[in-house]
């Protein structure tokens, strides 16, 4: 098989997986899994962010210490953790697609948080006090003000940290979710004689699809810079 | 309208307020000058607790600003603040930095807040750029906003800290006839500047600080001609020079 | 049977296999680091310097390597590669540890680009001078580049790369997707083995974290001895 009949044979398993006589998986799995991870980390992110930056030590030393530990552990490590006791724990059978997006969600969330905080401190501090010398209450301020200016400026970091969460649903293939990689494999097996092809079409994709969101991110980068918004 | 005693504050070892006790009238117009490290900005951010004070008391309207419960929102909702930096919030449009607090604090529909914020961008004329972002400003407008912004609430009292140092010269004057307004429509004013030509005119007090300490109290003519402390003599020599 | 057996973890075939997994595990750290290093540097050179075909080069290698996740990576170096080998390469890689030897290749490479980047914006932060000066003196570019712009861009590279060597460490946790047989492969077939997957798992997240704070706290420590003394 060239490569060409290769992909004409192929190609919508591995964009879909078995769906619809199955379960939803390859590329698009991939791709869905990790907007919605991202997505669904953006509340907690937040929050823990701006727990980080309180000046409150009960409220700060404890998120510190959450993302030190989660970042000195292999994100596999956290799955495997999920994959094996999260059923003991919940007592309902998680699906390999839940597992991976819960953890997913903890390890986006913990990275967003560092991404929110970073942004608030580096807010000029003139943003706050005027918000406060109005009359606003601090969170108040936070939402009206901080918040909105930080997310903004931290847009680049966001895109970038998607690029991450695509990259990390591969290790779902450890655990048998029929993400990208794992289809890819599936494939490898079927035709067997075209390992190169198989594998340079799988890092391709990956290619296109990161290598474009980063560039995104790098674009976004550049309008803010030359979009000077601040006032003094 | 504003009673200090005994005021002070410490940052660490450094004494930056020394034992103030002084008052501000209803409908007053006060400058308080000095070099810089005098602490005439501490003094003024102390007033909305920008910062605190670490003995003494501060009364506004009879009521003091440390008490146990007292609510430090509703205390900056009724006093204005003017920053030297502007301090625009630069991802909402000139009116929307008019109407965030009255709105989102509850005083106002957004219509009732766009109408005064509209009179008052009228007044400080800048009507034309209500729909403008900050920085497509210059220094001069944006600070002339950030008074529009600061009067939306209604505030009895005004604060100025330094509002004209952080601007090119040319716009100083549009920013000072702004403030000479507020003085003549009856506003208390309390501000922090090296413009002398706006004390002499519109001041009805000017306190002069250094280190700490207000060393003189006088009415602008009696400042200006014959300063009673050496420090406030010399303080007025080196500005002639200018 | 008890819920949690720390006996299990302290001697035994599961205490063996564990240990076993770990030393692999570091095993394939430092090799890594040790081809991952030198790669870094050279490529972070090659990023900037003023001949623009080897900046072209510089950049396509870094972003095809980083824009593919390392399981992908290890997947091709393992199914993919040996096929690319002549017939004798490739009884010589199977007969030796092939999982071992594409881990390391998948690993170094992956671990290297960052490396690179890392290093770049190092060298990025000397300034132009060191370099006039070490001209002027009448070193080569080479020379000039060698001795006295690596030296300070690697101090001042040192904390990045300090954090990255951490990412590498957890990295080698991927390698068991092709059954190289580290720390998380051996917590996996303790866990098949004996149902004990609360012992097995604790050993290898104490593993992980105890190494991780050692090299963040080697981190801490050079920053604090050998500050970054700019011009």
């Amino acid at each position: 098989m060239t490569m060409l009949e290769l992909i004409d044979t192929y190609w919508l398993y591995f964009l879909v997986g078995q769906y619809p006589d199955g379960p939803l998986g390859g590329l698009v799995l991939t791709i869905l899994l990790s907007g919605a991870a991202l997505l669904l980390a953006m509340p907690l992110g937040l929050l823990l962010g701006i727990a980080r930056v309180s000046p409150y030590r009960a409220v700060n030393v404890p998120v510190a210490v959450l993302v030190h530990v989660v970042r000195a552990v292999p994100l596999l490590l956290v799955l495997f953790w999920a994959y094996f006791f999260l059923p003991a724990v919940t007592g309902v059978k998680t699906s390999q697609a839940t597992t991976m997006l819960i953890v997913l969600v903890l390890f986006d969330s913990i990275y967003l948080a560092e991404i929110v905080a970073a942004g608030i401190r580096a807010l000029p501090r003139g943003q706050l006090e005027s918000a406060r010398s109005l009359g606003l209450g601090y969170g108040a301020a936070l939402r009206h003000v901080v918040l909105p200016q930080t997310l903004r400026h931290g847009l680049p970091s966001i895109v970038n940290q998607l690029v991450s969460t695509i990259k990390a649903t591969s290790l779902g293939y450890i655990i048998g979710l029929s993400e990208v990689s794992f289809i890819a494999t599936q494939i490898n097996t079927l035709v067997f004689t075209q390992a190169v092809e198989v594998y340079l079409i799988l890092a391709l994709t990956y290619f296109i699809l990161c290598f474009g969101l980063s560039r995104l991110a790098f674009l976004l980068e550049r309008r803010l810079q030359r979009r000077p918004e601040q006032a003094s | 309208m504003i009673v200090l005693d005994k005021v002070n504050k410490y940052y660490g070892d450094y004494h930056a307020l020394v034992d103030i006790s002084e008052r501000v009238e209803r409908n007053e117009v006060l400058v308080v000058c000095g070099p810089s490290g005098s602490g005439k900005s501490t003094l003024i951010r102390t007033l909305n607790r920008l910062e605190e004070i670490d003995a003494g008391r501060i009364e506004i309207d009879g009521r003091d600003i440390h008490a146990k419960g007292a609510d430090v929102n509703a205390l900056r909702a009724g006093i204005g603040f003017v920053f030297q930096h502007f301090n625009l919030f630069p991802h909402l449009t000139v009116l929307e930095n008019c109407t965030l607090a009255p709105v989102k604090l509850g005083r106002a529909t957004k219509a009732e807040a766009r109408e005064v914020a509209m009179g008052l961008l009228e007044q400080v004329g800048l009507a034309h750029k209500a729909d403008a972002y900050p920085n497509a400003l210059s220094g001069g407008q944006q600070q002339r906003v950030a008074i529009a912004r600061a009067l939306a609430m209604r505030p009895p009292i005004m604060l100025f800290d330094e509002p004209t140092s952080a601007l090119d010269p040319e716009m100083v004057g549009e920013v000072l006839q702004v403030m000479r307004t507020l003085a003549s429509q009856g506003m208390t004013m309390v501000c922090v500047t090296h413009e002398m030509g706006f004390a002499r005119d519109v001041a009805d007090r000017i306190w002069f600080m250094s280190e700490g300490k207000i060393l003189e109290k006088a009415t602008p003519q009696d400042f200006f001609a014959n300063p009673q402390h050496p420090r406030a003599q010399q303080f007025l020599a080196d500005h002639r020079r200018d | 049977m008890q819920f949690f057996d720390p006996a299990i973890l302290q001697s035994g075939q599961y205490h063996d296999w564990l240990v076993q997994g770990l030393v692999l595990s570091i095993q394939l750290t430092v090799i890594s680091f040790v081809f991952a290093l030198p790669l870094g540097a050279l490529v972070a050179v090659m990023r900037t310097s003023t001949f623009a075909p080897l900046r072209a080069i510089g950049a396509t290698f870094v972003e095809a390597i980083r824009n593919v996740p390392l399981l992908a990576h290890l997947l091709f170096w393992y199914f993919a590669f040996p096929e690319l080998l002549p017939d004798a390469a490739r009884e010589l890689l199977y007969a030796n540890n092939p999982e071992v030897i594409c881990a390391v290749i998948a690993l170094s490479l992956y671990a290297g680009v960052h490396m690179a980047e890392d290093i770049r914006s190092g060298i990025r932060a000397i300034p132009a001078t060191q370099l006039e000066a070490a001209r002027s003196l009448g070193l080569g570019r080479i020379a000039a580049v060698r001795l006295v712009l690596l030296p300070q861009a690697l101090r001042a590279s040192v904390p990045p790369l300090l954090s990255q060597t951490v990412n590498l460490w957890k990295d080698t946790s991927v390698a068991t997707v092709i059954g190289a047989a580290e720390l998380m492969y051996q917590a996996a077939r303790v866990e098949t083995a004996s149902f004990r997957s609360l012992e097995a798992f604790t050993f290898a997240t104490l593993a992980y974290l105890t190494v991780s704070l050692l090299i963040s706290g080697a981190a801490h420590l050079f920053q604090r001895r050998y500050p970054v003394r700019t011009a």
